[in-house]
């Protein structure tokens, strides 16, 4: 699944430890997400929507392959 | 259940607390009859049994940690356990085979396993964390 975490976390001046203290994760999680190697659960990606003021499908893109 | 290094550190400080006397009181129990009580039967019946309450109370802590990790971490113990349990039946079966076989001189000892075990997760979690980071 692609994201924008990345692109968000810089326009919120946010370094990933300060993301990752705020939804409550491992900063190794934030960098997982970022680079697409893990998808996060629905209670994280809802947390990340939440502190950034947008939707779930404004993050995360859904991509077949 | 949230994450926070704070409460996982402490998990980790518990863990390490409990699996180090669990290891001190297995040593007691295993020595303590020969060289310090004298084959007093009470004395090791209380060891072994302090040993077993020790174990249990290893596991609980083992599961606090697994609690106090976030979805990340879970996932990378579960894949770790999960390439540790098959392959400690595999070669487990097969030591033990080679045993019963007589392909091996010296019997099959429960350590060589319990050894096999750690090491087996502990490179495993190594290499599934390194695919994350």
């Amino acid at each position: 699944m692609k994201n924008k975490l990345k692109v968000l976390r810089a326009e919120h001046n946010l370094t990933q430890e300060q993301l990752a203290k705020a939804v409550e994760v491992s900063r190794q999680t934030i960098n997982a997400i970022e680079k697409e190697k893990f998808d996060p659960s629905l209670m994280l990606a809802i947390k990340l929507a939440r502190l950034f003021k947008t939707e779930i499908e404004s993050i995360f893109i859904y991509a077949k392959d | 259940m949230t994450f926070s290094m704070k409460t996982k550190k402490q998990q980790i400080l518990n863990l390490a607390g409990w699996t180090w006397s669990w290891i001190a009181t297995l040593a007691l129990a295993t020595f303590g009859p020969q060289f310090i009580w004298d084959d007093h039967q009470l004395l090791t019946i209380l060891f072994v049994g302090l040993n077993f309450a020790n174990g249990i109370a290893m596991v609980i802590a083992n599961r606090h940690f697994f609690n106090s990790l976030d979805e990340l971490q879970r996932k990378i113990q579960l894949e770790a356990l999960g390439i540790t349990l098959g392959l400690t039946v595999i070669i487990g079966i097969t030591y033990s085979l080679l045993d019963t076989t007589n392909l091996i001189g010296a019997d099959a000892e429960i350590g060589f396993l319990v050894g096999m075990i750690g090491i087996i997760y502990l490179v495993s979690t190594l290499i599934i964390g390194r695919r994350y980071a």
